[in-house]
């Protein structure tokens, strides 16, 4: 009988798994993962989790007797601690050997760490997996000052969980603007004014140089010499993808597990899916990296496909969300590289959509607290040779779907 | 608890007890009800939750909200009675409720 083995039981990796069976594959199905819990969802830890809406069971993407159901066998609580690719053997932490005929990977990232002097205390806090939300958890219920060090979307949900805890927020973004890397100016103009009118302390600009501990408080010092103090602080600097293990067997990398439109690596025999790759997408001209569920999964069912010998080539437009207070942030398209803005809606009103061209194509459309903006956007979007009427776009009078 | 019955793709039907305040779709995943795929995880984000109430319940379950009308844009083979299931909480008052679940990839 096959088998296949599947490294990194989170989102990515069940998702081989159920694609896998769904496909109809009836060999042995490994899932092994180094975290103690079955594959869970990350995105509510840093929304109804953090502010104890949910408790962590249903967080589970699937009960436990699921997998027995579907024939998944979970080895979990170990992580794979060297991978032979030649004689294609997994090795486990815990001395166990594995052999298989085929291979996913589907490691994930995990956060990347503070370096400052201080950063070494544990009331300096990340935010990946579920330990680190029960720790943050318990920690924010306790403090009355939080700092967060990054504006991206991980600092920003937790600055608006803690402010909605009643804490004391500042962020500190090292850009001059939040959200730099992935939205347009007047998206993190709007994310900065709702922060601040909630009264979070948005610095900008802000480079932490060191963190001054004492038992009391945590003083984060910055580059220009002011001083920011907390009793608990949460670095939400970015992710680094798990690349070492594919890396130390000879797999290529780059910044990720190299991979192709089928989620093919550098070895025939071996797959790879999600947050850990550095991709193909046939939509874009380059490869990139994505940290989001969308691309977990669409890309999962294409690493399955490979492995059952059914082919289908990665061309899935992307899409993301944000929950900040009572705004919803939905995003598709990668932005990067727009020459052109469009607006529909103002921004002061909460509700408006912004539309990224590029040589005169949609490229990518941003919505806050607009669905079916968001919608239409994904769809247009996915049609080639999407050109269409900027004045339009611009006019709330005009139905979108009436449009196109 | 409320029962809940699925009716799957294939006409099989799965009779639930589904806790109060849980979403439809997380009685349907805690049951392995086939079909219903959550990806999102309840965010109304995906789509992949779709189903169909039953005609007999459509008065007592409701229309989608504004945001989830709109994710349905998404779904396939969207009907009058399409509701994502992540959407609808249960209630006392959804005892009995039969959904039909769509086609969800
Ligand atoms: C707090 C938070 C909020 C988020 N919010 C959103 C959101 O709103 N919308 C959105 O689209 N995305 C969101 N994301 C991103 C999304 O959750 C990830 O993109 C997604 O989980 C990636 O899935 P993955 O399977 O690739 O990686 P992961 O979910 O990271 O899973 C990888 C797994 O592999 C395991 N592993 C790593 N190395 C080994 C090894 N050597 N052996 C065994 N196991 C190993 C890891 O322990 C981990 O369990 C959020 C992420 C976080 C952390
Ligand atoms: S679970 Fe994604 S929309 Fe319902």
């Amino acid at each position: 009988m096959k088998r296949f083995i599947i490294v990194g039981a989170g989102q990515a990796g069940l998702q081989v798994a159920e694609s896998l069976r769904r496909g109809g594959f009836d060999g042995e199905v490994l899932l092994v993962g180094e975290e103690a819990s079955l594959p869970y969802q990350r995105p509510p830890l840093s929304k109804k989790y953090l502010l104890g809406e949910v408790e962590a069971p249903r967080l589970l993407f699937r009960p436990a007797d699921h997998y027995a159901k579907l024939g998944i066998a979970c080895h979990l609580g170990v992580p794979v601690a060297k991978l032979d690719k030649e004689n294609r053997i997994v090795y486990l932490a815990d001395g166990a050997e594995l052999c298989y005929d085929r291979l996913a990977l589907t490691t994930g990232a995990r956060v990347r760490e503070l370096t400052v002097p201080g950063a070494g205390d544990p009331r300096v806090c990340y935010l990946r997996g579920l330990n680190d939300a029960e720790n943050l958890r318990v920690r924010l219920s306790q403090a009355r000052r939080v700092a967060i060090i990054g504006g991206g979307f991980i600092g920003l949900e937790v600055a608006a969980i803690a402010r909605g805890l009643g804490c004391e927020v500042a962020v500190l973004e090292t850009q001059s603007r939040v959200l730099q890397r992935v939205v347009a100016p007047v998206v993190s103009d709007f994310f900065a004014r709702i922060h601040r009118e909630r009264g979070v302390n948005i610095q900008l600009a802000q480079q932490v140089s060191a963190i001054d501990a004492t038992p009391d408080a945590l003083t984060i010092i910055t580059a220009d010499g002011s001083s920011v103090v907390a009793d608990l602080i949460v670095a939400g600097i970015g992710v680094l993808p798990n690349i070492e293990l594919a890396r130390a067997s000879g797999l290529l990398c780059d910044g990720g597990i190299v991979v192709d439109e089928f989620a093919r690596t550098s070895d025939p025999s071996i797959v790879s899916a999600g947050d850990c790759t550095m991709h193909r997408n046939l939509l874009y001209p380059r490869p990139h990296r994505i940290e989001s569920v969308q691309n977990a999964v669409d890309q999962a069912k294409v690493a399955a496909g490979t492995l059952l010998d059914h082919p289908v080539a990665y061309a899935q437009v992307p899409w993301f969300w944000s929950d900040q207070y009572d705004f919803k942030l939905q995003m598709t398209g990668i932005s990067t590289g727009y020459d052109e803005l469009v607006l529909r809606g103002e921004p002061e009103k909460g509700a408006f959509s912004v539309f990224y061209y590029a040589d005169e194509r949609l490229i990518a459309a941003d919505s806050i607290n607009r669905p079916a903006e968001h919608m239409v956007s994904r769809k247009l979007i996915a049609t080639p040779g999407g050109c269409y009427p900027k004045a339009q776009l611009a006019d709330t009078a005009i139905d979108l779907k009436t449009i196109f | 608890m409320p029962k809940i019955t699925f009716i799957d793709l294939d006409g099989q039907q799965h009779v639930t007890d589904v806790a109060i305040g849980l979403s439809v779709m997380e009685g349907a995943i805690a049951n392995g009800v086939p079909g219903i795929l959550a990806i999102c995880g309840g965010s109304c984000a995906c789509s992949t939750c779709h189903a169909y109430v039953d005609d007999a319940w459509a008065g007592v379950v409701g229309a989608p909200n504004e945001i989830e009308d709109a994710t349905l844009e998404l779904a396939n083979d969207r009907k009058p009675l399409s509701r994502l299931t992540c959407q609808i909480v249960v209630t006392p008052e959804l005892d009995g409720l039969v959904i039909h679940v769509a086609k969800n990839d």
